[in-house]
């Protein structure tokens, strides 16, 4: 379905949640909608499913105009946080209630693949209480697909889950989405959740649109700080500097050979790099700057050892492949290759963005 | 401060029958004294239940539990001497964070003189100093669960600090702070600290040995890099890393290792019979074709996470995940990808157990 949504504001007594907001959402595809908590992205997809309407705006469904179309007479299939199934009706029966309502045929049948799709098929008998929450949840998941509706919205589904749940169940859902049949509309404050689901993204922040593209396009092109700092986990070092002739002059003196666009090179204006953690290494290659620093913990996620560094730079945060020891408190050298690095300019655009390998 | 030992197991009904029945499977398991612990597993997996019997919250169906030499298995959570440490902010609301802290203390007696110096000292290590003389109420919740933390640590004579998911209601951003905090800390005081959660970065980044569980079992005790690098289960190779180990099925016959239909030379010294190979995304490369201990494998998905380039694969019916470095050039969905599953970190497991 193709879901156009045209300056949309909400206000909320005398607050504004969103601050007219434009999109046309990519047919078929999913949109992930990145944000803080507060960043408007429940409010948006309220008034995506006629839950909600719009103060100011209009949204239109394939060319129709359907602001102020309540929710029941849209086909809109959502999927919550919380785990909401029908407590009083089996497994098998809360699958089915989306087709036996359609007047649908061979509903066990439906019911049985949707189970399998979601590998809840041993519990079709059981009531969604006697259900772990990822069961649960796999539950409405089946339901809102056997709705089989052109739009398909999930606010932060996973939440709620360990992390070994969510790895599988975002998986099984990337592949599911992957079918084209729906247009799916994702909410997140996980980067690392945007980037594996793919597709596009709109970056959301305090109820402004900052930026929508593919997202592998806005992870590594982010038109602005603020998109950087919402599309980057752990958070994007940010280190103060300077324009200079060769690149960036910065804290403590050193020089970073970066080529920045004309008209910034010389004017010891004030800008601000910025490093993502996987850009700092432990060891040196030809070409690197190196900062000394001192550790201040080596968090370690297992696939990864993250190295939080004082140093005359800032506090920096380096990602080490693997499980690394440092110790607390010794003393650490972190290197880059200066063509990793991120410029933003004083008012906070993007000047520069390392060049992404295999295209130009 | 003490050495815990734990020989015994638990079951909630009377009379367990099968492994299903226990919360606890039997273990016999010593915490060094000054130790730092963790606890990780899923939910339902028994870490909860060990904490508990620990504490003194729980008698065992069987066994024992010793502090250094003395039985302690029926002993209140008071007789044991620990401090506990819970997923909420257990605190007086009236007081001052000063008074929070000095609390335990003077339950104890402690002398007046003593108490200030240690509420200072806790104060300092928590970036609290500041704020001694504010009541409790008016505080964030980050700066209330500090308090808590402050309050589990201020005793010098405890046996043991227990931890049940302590950062749970902290921000995010503001986790690793603490985590920082709690190693700080624990290196300074050098108590025996002991911290239950589902959460691998808090576990592998807190603890010196990290005590992995599964269905009331505990299925490795491990420094974070011997989870990482040789985990001695299955479901540690599963559960530590994202995503988890991959694993393919393997048999073993007259010298002959087959993995999905390929003949290889034996790497090493293995049983005859069906194990498992198990390697991790991390060190699953790609090879030349034929190379070997290499494999034919159907590329499914390449996915750039943006750091890195995830690639999965599939053989056999199997799915393989490959981390790749963020330059290297993949084939598309559908074509053939080498990928040497062979080699110096790769894993063999029978009956989930890693075979030495």
């Amino acid at each position: 379905m193709d879901l156009v949504l045209d300056s949309i504001v909400k206000r909320v007594g005398a607050q504004v949640w969103l601050h007219g907001i434009g999109m046309a959402l990519q047919p078929g595809a999913v949109t992930v909608l990145l944000g803080a908590t507060q960043a408007g992205k429940t409010s948006l997809m309220r008034i995506m499913a006629g839950l909600d309407e719009p103060t100011e705006g209009r949204v239109r469904v394939d060319g129709v105009d359907v602001t102020g179309m309540p929710v029941r007479e849209r086909n809109v299939a959502m999927v919550y946080q919380q785990f909401i199934n029908y407590p009083s009706l089996t497994v098998a029966d809360n699958i089915a209630s989306p087709l036996k309502l359609r007047g649908e045929k061979d509903v066990a049948r439906r019911v049985r693949e949707l189970a399998e799709r979601l590998h809840i098929e041993m519990f079709l008998q059981r009531y969604p209480s006697e259900l772990s929450g990822g069961q649960q949840q796999r539950v409405a998941l089946a339901r809102a697909l056997a709705k089989g509706a052109p739009l398909m919205l999930l606010d932060e589904p996973l939440v709620n889950l360990d992390y070994k749940l969510r790895e599988e169940l975002r998986e099984e859902l990337t592949q599911l989405f992957a079918t084209g049949d729906s247009t799916v509309v994702y909410a997140t404050t996980e980067p690392g959740e945007a980037l594996l689901l793919g597709g596009y993204t709109a970056v959301l922040h305090e109820g402004r649109l900052l930026q929508y593209g593919p997202t592998a396009e806005v992870f590594h092109a982010p038109n602005s700080l603020r998109v950087a700092r919402a599309f980057s986990d752990p958070p994007m070092n940010l280190v103060r500097a300077q324009a200079t002739l060769g690149g960036l002059r910065l804290p403590g003196g050193t020089e970073l050979p970066v080529a920045l666009p004309g008209g910034h090179g010389n004017d010891g204006g004030d800008v601000t790099l910025g490093l993502r953690a996987s850009a700092l290494r432990l060891h040196a290659r030809p070409g690197d700057v190196a900062v000394q620093g001192t550790v201040e913990l080596a968090e370690i996620s297992g696939s990864d050892t993250f190295v939080h560094a004082a140093t005359p730079w800032g506090e920096l945060v380096a990602q080490i492949t693997g499980v690394h020891y440092l110790e607390l408190g010794s003393s650490v050298a972190l290197h880059l290759d200066p063509a990793q690095a991120y410029v933003f300019g004083a008012d906070g655009a993007l000047l520069l963005a390392p060049a992404r390998p295999g295209r130009n | 401060m003490a050495r815990i030992t734990l020989d015994l197991a638990h079951s909630y009904r009377p009379n367990p029958q099968q492994d299903s029945d226990y919360a606890l499977l039997p273990l016999s398991m010593v915490f060094d004294d000054g130790g730092a612990y963790a606890l990780l597993g899923p939910s339902g997996c028994g870490k909860t239940t060990m904490l508990n019997i620990m504490s003194g919250l729980l008698v065992p169906s069987q066994g024992r539990v010793l502090f250094d030499e003395r039985d302690v298995t029926r002993a209140s959570p008071q007789e044991r001497n620990i401090a506990q440490v819970f997923q909420f902010p257990v605190i007086y609301d009236t007081m001052t964070v000063a008074e929070n802290l000095a609390f335990p203390l003077k339950n104890r007696k402690v002398p007046e003189a003593r108490i200030r110096q240690r509420v200072g000292q806790i104060a300092e290590m928590l970036e609290m100093s500041g704020q001694l003389d504010q009541r409790a109420a008016g505080l964030s919740a980050d700066a209330k669960q500090k308090i808590s933390l402050g309050r589990g640590l201020v005793r010098e004579d405890v046996a043991a600090v227990l931890f049940d998911e302590p950062l749970t209601v902290i921000d995010p951003h503001l986790k690793w702070q603490l985590r920082r905090k709690l190693k700080q800390i624990h290196h300074e005081l050098k108590l025996t600290l002991i911290y239950v959660t589902h959460d691998q970065v808090e576990a592998l980044t807190f603890a010196d040995k990290v005590v992995v569980m599964t269905r009331g079992r505990a299925v490795q005790v491990g420094a974070p890099d011997e989870l990482f690098e040789r985990p001695r289960h299955a479901f540690v190779g599963h559960f530590i890393g994202s995503p988890g180990m991959n694993f393919l099925p393997a048999q073993v016959q007259d010298g002959v290792l087959a993995v999905a239909g390929q003949r290889m030379p034996l790497p090493r010294a293995l049983p005859d019979g069906a194990l498992r190979l198990g390697v991790r995304p991390e060190y699953l490369a790609l090879a030349a074709p034929g190379q070997a201990g290499a494999l034919p494998c159907a590329v499914a998905r390449v996915q750039d996470l943006g750091t890195h380039q995830m690639l999965t694969a599939t053989i056999d019916g199997e799915t393989l995940k490959v981390r790749c470095a963020p330059e290297q050039v993949l084939p598309g969905e559908g074509g053939t990808v080498w990928l040497q599953v062979l080699g110096e970190h790769t894993c063999f497991y029978q009956n989930e157990e890693l075979l030495a």
